[in-house]
């Protein structure tokens, strides 16, 4: 098989006396969806960061795309198609949506592009057509901070995804949407696929089934078993974990 | 009838959506107008018989107060619109108006066309330089960090040239010539009055073009979420440290000017003082407007100048500014012009569709929608 789009190995992490990663290895090929799933505490987002580059790992390795990007920072590792949601929603509240989504598209300009202005005509049609595929055209005027919850993550996932990502992360995308916007948020992402892997974080294992083709289950920091949706739906390590503690 | 509907649906919705007008170029328009008139205003009204003298008291020191605005500007850049706090802006002012001192004590130089390039460049140097080790590093340094280090290089530069012979230790520097601009000697009064005003008219359009370019959008994001930005890749530093040295352009040149209006340049201009009062122009006006500070310099230094006249006044005025301060930083932390101007506008918007312009369209669709 080709070599990995993404391979974390051995990482480790540690928060005072806590191990919150002990050990995870995790692969995700291209074009793939990998879920991430365990329970509360498990330490999902801290690997999620560690990838990012949010906080780096003690021990342990992560490479992307050939590269060791284990050192290098959020930015680095965004700039060679590495793209966070955070679990916490972290649009610009102040901004408009529109302006939201072109900081996210112009981000890869160069800086006498930017103080030019140069790119601002042209990027607008993108700008456009993100906002009418997330379904957020009648409030590119409004300010970010005033929209639901639901339409903030999705403007969160557009951001991410403006800066064509090769692989894009997703804490926890579903969190506070009603059924609905779940069923959405499934159809939003789905397309994603032709040019970039998925890892995401989801506390709903309906919706993870539905869209994932690989999972990995986090218990403790360690990696309680991995492998496609179906094995990990055998799984009676998996099965313990999840009719015992949740 | 429709519209009236839209407007129903938006509040219901807790839009703010857009102002009915916006507040910030009326303020700026106003401002140039005063600026543009005040020396023909004040002349006439002070004036004793039958004689104008448009080079008098009031004119020059305002013109002073104009150069100080453009200090004041230069702190709002790195404060207001990058959240760098730099206690230490007199630095770069005070440098620009020795060098020009000395260059003309060694070199007899005293063109403008010198002058103004001169203390544009060491003021964007020496920014530069005290940026690159307070701004770069690899973990974003907190503003805590930045305003002791602005802070701490304003007061050594301070205690520096006041122990320095060479640029005249604790009595400063005196230019004995005046400046001139084509061979034509320009002394205080109103045609320095106007050159002035033209200087802050330039920086000003400068700044504001700067902070509403696409560069100024990543600025807006950098000071409401920093860590947001790194993430989408943005070079925090990189952009920090672009405008850390343009503020100190903006400095180095009005320092230079500064120098040769007041014939002096004394170890005070690149010290603690100034800079906190650029701080205080910035507070008291109103940070991230780039107009905010220009009143607030003009305010202080205005209620200074007419205060100066009566002896107690004079000595409880410091005291009084103070409080005053106080209330500002705690009540109207977006100072004056906070007053007027929404939030939202102050943060503006960037794109090629502005709100106001093709919201309209939305409006309609909304308010049939709602109907
Ligand atoms: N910055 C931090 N400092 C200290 N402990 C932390 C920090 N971040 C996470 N933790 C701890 O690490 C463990 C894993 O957390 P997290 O990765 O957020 O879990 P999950 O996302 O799977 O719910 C938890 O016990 C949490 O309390
Ligand atoms: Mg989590």
């Amino acid at each position: 098989m080709t070599e990995p789009l993404l391979k974390v190995s051995g990482l480790g992490k540690v928060f005072g006396t806590l191990r919150a990663l002990n050990g995870v290895d995790v692969a995700v090929h291209a074009n793939t969806f990998h879920g991430l799933i365990g329970p509360n505490g498990s330490g999902k987002s801290t690997l999620l960061k560690a990838i990012a580059g949010d906080h780096f790992a003690d021990e342990g390795e992560v490479s992307f795309a050939g590269e060791d990007v284990t050192t290098m920072s959020p930015a680095e590792r965004s700039r060679r198609g590495l793209s966070l949601k955070f679990q916490i929603t972290a649009i610009l509240p102040e901004l408009t949506v529109y302006d939201n989504l072109l900081l996210a598209l112009q981000a890869h300009q160069s800086l006498w592009g930017l103080l030019l202005s140069r790119s601002r005509q042209r990027l607008d049609a993108e700008v456009m057509d993100m906002l009418a595929q997330f379904r957020l055209t009648g409030k590119a005027h409004s300010l970010a901070g005033e929209m639901s919850h639901g339409e903030q993550q999705w403007l969160e996932i557009a951001m991410a995804l403006a800066l064509k990502p090769k692989l894009l992360l997703l804490d926890e995308p579903t969190g506070g949407m009603s059924p609905e916007e779940r069923r959405v948020t499934g159809e939003l992402l789905e397309p994603i696929r032709d040019y970039c892997a998925l890892v995401i974080v989801e506390h709903d294992l309906d919706f993870i089934k539905d869209i994932c083709d690989n999972l990995t289950v986090l218990d403790q920091g360690q990696v309680l078993d991995d492998g496609t949706v179906a094995e990990i739906e055998g799984s009676t390590k998996v099965q313990e974990v999840y009719t015992t503690r949740v | 009838m429709t519209e009236t509907t839209a407007n129903l649906a938006d509040d219901k919705a807790g839009g703010k959506r857009r102002l009915p007008l916006s507040v910030l170029p009326i303020i700026e328009l106003a401002m140039l107008a005063l600026l543009l008139l005040y020396p023909i205003l004040i002349t006439y009204l002070t004036a004793e018989g039958e004689t104008l003298d448009f080079n008098n008291y009031f004119v020059v020191r305002v013109t002073s107060i104009i150069l100080l605005a453009m200090l004041a500007v230069s702190f709002d850049l790195c404060w207001g619109y990058s959240g760098i706090m730099s206690f230490g802006q007199a630095l770069f002012f005070g440098i620009g108006g020795y060098f020009v001192a000395k260059l003309s004590e060694e070199t007899g130089t005293t063109s403008l066309l010198v002058i103004v390039p001169a203390g544009m460049l060491v003021g964007l140097l020496s920014a530069l330089f005290v940026g690159w080790f307070l701004l770069i590093s690899k973990r974003t340094p907190t503003i805590i960090f930045v305003a002791l280090g602005t802070l701490t290089a304003s007061f050594a530069a301070e205690r520096l040239v006041a122990g320095w012979q060479w640029v005249g230790a604790g009595n400063g520097m005196s230019i004995w010539d005046f400046a001139t601009i084509f061979g034509t000697e320009l002394e205080p009064g109103i045609g320095f009055y106007y050159l002035a005003v033209a200087f802050l008219l330039i920086a000003y359009l400068a700044s504001r073009y700067l902070v509403r370019s696409q560069f100024g959008l990543a600025l807006a994001g950098i000071r409401q979420n920093e860590h947001r930005l790194a993430f989408l890749g943005y070079r925090l530093q990189a952009f920090k440290l672009i405008v850390f040295s343009f503020a100190g352009l903006i400095a180095g040149w009005a320092g230079a000017i500064y120098a040769f209006h007041e014939g002096f340049v004394g170890p005070s201009t690149v010290g603690v003082t100034t800079s906190t009062y650029a701080v205080l122009y910035g507070l008291f006006g109103g940070v991230g407007t780039l107009i905010g500070p220009v009143i607030g310099a003009g305010v202080i230094e205005g209620l200074t100048v007419i205060l100066s006249d009566n002896e107690t006044l004079k000595a409880y005025w410091p005291i009084a500014l103070g409080a005053v301060m106080l209330v500002v930083v705690a009540y109207q932390p977006t100072g004056l012009v906070g007053l007027l101007v929404s939030q939202r506008e102050r943060f503006g918007s960037f794109g090629v569709r502005q709100g106001g312009k093709s919201s309209g369209t939305d409006d309609t669709g909304k308010a049939t929608g709602n109907d």
